[in-house]
């Protein structure tokens, strides 16, 4: 029971990181139908950014929740330079053109963003000393202690509040408006005097700034990054996104929670060697047996 | 006119200076040391400073060229379109000169050592890149995890060979066999996704596989992976210096001097002859029923199922076959290097060669060998520029997409016309 409750905080809290970058993937796909390969980088960058401000500002001795909050927002910033970049490169000449060429695009880009934070940052582990340390312990008396650190608290109440924000955002305001237009129908929108290119852009400045929190939340919680986190990351949370059914936002934080919990019980469970087969394993399950995931509308093909 | 253009191109290069600081900036100019166990930050201004500058005057000619192409639109020719257009008319005279200059390579005198041994690695690019065309190319199917077929076909060869004995000859068919087994048995449950869910999916299974032959160690001994895979031998004459007692060896058997480069050379002609087969095996298969079917399910998967052509039979065939030239590649991989890890079957080498039958101009043989030699020539190019050459090598990739969305050949010929100028 005890050990239940504790793999069930881990793996809310890992979900909540893994929600955040699914957000990303969901946005686009919804946008301009395309998986965004780099998206997994992008949040790996923004893991980077964070690693670098909290080294900088571990000199000047600012009080902590300043400090978060600047991180955070210097993560948000920077990464999402990156994300609309990638954009304005890769995907934008190509909106167009054939399926596949986006995809080999993104794939493109992917190495790229990869092999030049390994050139630029080096390719060994990164370790960062804690930020937040201690925590609440429950059940003292029992055998096994059960933690919840501040950190994770701090985790779930950034993804909550941002999500609120996000979910105002899109429901609310006239670029969320536009943005849910455009994924309707993009010329229609075009022609009600909607700047769709500009549409577009913000959405992968949203859905990067999103990653490069999960980023943050990740170089604090695990305290170790190197170039290539993006990728499993990545990975998992497109399962996600499929799993909440893809283009579905609320769809997408929901699929990240489950993807979190369903990594932390089998690790905890089963094997910790094969926890990357249980995310990989869910995504075919899913794709194969509810190819809408729970919140997604049904695929209907014209003739 | 002119003036405005400059001060246009001057904001647009001054916004692109800013943009440029913003991302390199960080990443580039804060670089994270390890000292003494803790993590400090060296700055590299210098470098960010030459990187932004370059991207602002970069952008701002580029401004002003496009202003002036844009000008005299409408003449547009490229040098790919020429490439395609030349090859159209002369193809079967460049692909029997091409063949005749890869036989007689190995002969060639600046062939030493360092030519071969990129020659067997572009070869066996090549014929990966051949086998996994049958699968994109021709069924329209993106795999991003061909090298678990790779794998397959490495490990069960070099299993087969190690525990059992058994010799090159036997072990490729059978190695063969499994990886087309493999094809089956993953294609069953993931053809009926649409595109890019089936490229998320293969990639799962690729990873999936290569955390298998990671963490099962009583068969793959896990990270430390399989050594003392046996050498292939010319028609049983091995390839040794001091044979044992009484074995006959390639060169006492022709009466040659002993030179490392006999093994080399014959290997090359090894993958070599497994490439021609690969793609004389595709050029056949194309006129055949199954093959048209394929191209026909690729063009338009409603009008198959309407016309009775049973999808999911139809694409099950091409994910074996294709997996089936993988595995062959792999069982030649294993043998070349006598030894393999996971370490050799990572995501990045399917993305290697979806990318060279890709940006060859999917269903392209001939896409395949000039990307090939593009591709796996730059990246041997930036050899000594280690953490380069796959920055490289993606920039390539996002470039040939963004100019030649359908790859470098991108003028598909149709396999099958009605009439003589149909």
């Amino acid at each position: 029971m005890e050990y239940f409750l504790q793999q069930l905080i881990n793996g809310i809290t890992l979900g909540s990181v893994y929600g955040l970058i699914a957000i990303g993937y969901t946005m686009v796909y919804g946008i301009i139908g395309m998986i965004n390969f780099a998206h997994g980088d992008i949040f790996m960058v923004g893991a980077f950014v964070a690693l670098i401000s909290f080294i900088l500002f571990a000199l000047t001795g600012i009080s902590l929740p300043i400090v978060l909050i600047l991180v955070l927002l210097i993560a948000m910033v920077f990464t999402a330079c990156y994300g609309w970049t990638v954009e304005k490169l890769a995907y934008k000449p190509l909106r167009k053109s054939f399926r596949l060429a986006p995809l080999i695009s993104a794939l493109g880009m992917s190495i790229v963003l990869q092999n030049y934070v390994q050139a630029a940052q080096g390719a060994r582990i990164k370790t960062l000393q804690p930020v937040i340390q201690g925590g609440f312990n429950f059940f003292k008396e029992s055998d096994f202690v059960v933690t919840l650190s501040y950190l994770q608290i701090f985790i779930v109440l950034v993804t909550i509040v941002l999500m609120a924000i996000f979910t105002l955002l899109i429901t609310r305001t006239d670029l969320g408006r536009a943005q849910r237009a455009c994924e309707q129908d993009r010329t229609m929108t075009a022609l009600m005097g909607i700047n769709v290119d500009r549409t577009i852009s913000m959405t992968f400045i949203i859905g990067s700034s999103l990653a490069s929190v999960a980023g943050v939340m990740f170089v604090m919680y695990y305290g170790v990054i190197d170039f290539y986190i993006g990728f499993l990351a990545g990975i998992k949370a497109f399962t996600a996104a499929v799993l909440g059914g893809i283009g579905s936002i609320p769809g997408a934080m929901l699929g990240g929670l489950l993807i979190g919990l369903i990594e932390t019980f089998w690790s905890g469970y089963i094997s910790i060697e094969y926890k990357d087969i249980a995310a990989f394993t869910t995504l075919v399950i899913v794709l194969i047996f509810f190819p809408t995931g729970f919140l997604g509308k049904p695929d209907i093909e014209k003739v | 006119m002119g003036k405005d253009l400059i001060q246009k191109s001057l904001k647009d290069s001054l916004f692109t200076g800013i943009i440029a600081l913003a991302l390199f900036g960080p990443i580039v100019g804060l670089r994270t040391v390890a000292k003494n166990e803790v993590l400090v930050v060296e700055p590299k201004w210098f470098v960010v400073l030459l990187i932004v500058a370059f991207c602002a005057v970069g952008r701002f000619f580029i401004n002003i060229y496009t202003y002036k192409k844009e000008k005299r639109r409408g003449e547009s020719s490229s040098l790919g379109k020429a490439i395609s257009n030349f090859l159209d008319e002369k193809g079967a005279q460049i692909a029997i000169a091409a063949i005749a200059f890869s036989i007689i390579f190995p002969f060639m005198p600046f062939a030493d050592r360092y030519w071969m041994d990129i020659a067997i690695m572009m070869m066996t690019y090549i014929m990966l890149g051949w086998g996994l065309n049958i699968v994109i190319g021709l069924a329209g199917l993106l795999d991003l995890g061909y090298v678990a077929f790779y794998a397959v076909g490495a490990y069960s060869y070099a299993l087969f060979a190690i525990h059992f004995g058994w010799s090159f000859w036997i072990c490729l068919p059978i190695a063969g066999l499994f990886a087309g087994m493999f094809g089956i048995l993953l294609g069953f449950p993931v053809l009926r996704l649409r595109g890019d869910y089936l490229a998320i999916v293969t990639l799962a299974f690729g990873e999936m596989i290569r955390i298998l032959l990671l963490n099962w160690y009583e068969l793959t001994k896990g990270p430390d992976g399989l050594t003392g895979i046996p050498r292939p031998s010319f028609f049983g004459l091995p390839f040794k210096r001091y044979p044992d007692e009484g074995v006959e060896t390639f060169h006492t058997f022709f009466g040659l001097e002993y030179d490392p480069m006999q093994r080399i050379i014959f290997l090359y002609y090894l993958i070599l002859i497994l490439a021609l087969i690969t793609n004389a095996f595709t050029i056949k298969i194309r006129r055949l029923p199954v093959g048209r079917a394929w191209e026909a399910l690729r063009e338009d998967e409603i009008a198959c199922k309407s016309l009775g052509v049973n999808p999911r039979n139809t694409k099950l065939t091409a994910f074996a076959v294709g997996a089936m030239f993988g595995g062959f590649a792999g069982s030649f991989f294993a043998t070349r290097q006598a030894f393999i890890s996971p370490e050799s079957f990572t995501f990045i080498e399917s993305a290697i060669i979806v990318a060279i039958v890709v940006l060859g101009g999917m269903g392209s043989q001939t896409g395949v060998v000039l990307s090939t030699i593009f591709l796996i020539g730059l990246i041997e190019v930036f050899r000594d520029f280690e953490s380069y050459r796959m920055v490289a090598f993606g920039g390539a990739m996002v470039l040939i997409m963004v100019f030649r969305p359908r790859g470098i050949l991108a003028k598909r010929k149709p396999t099958i016309t009605m009439g003589k100028h149909g």
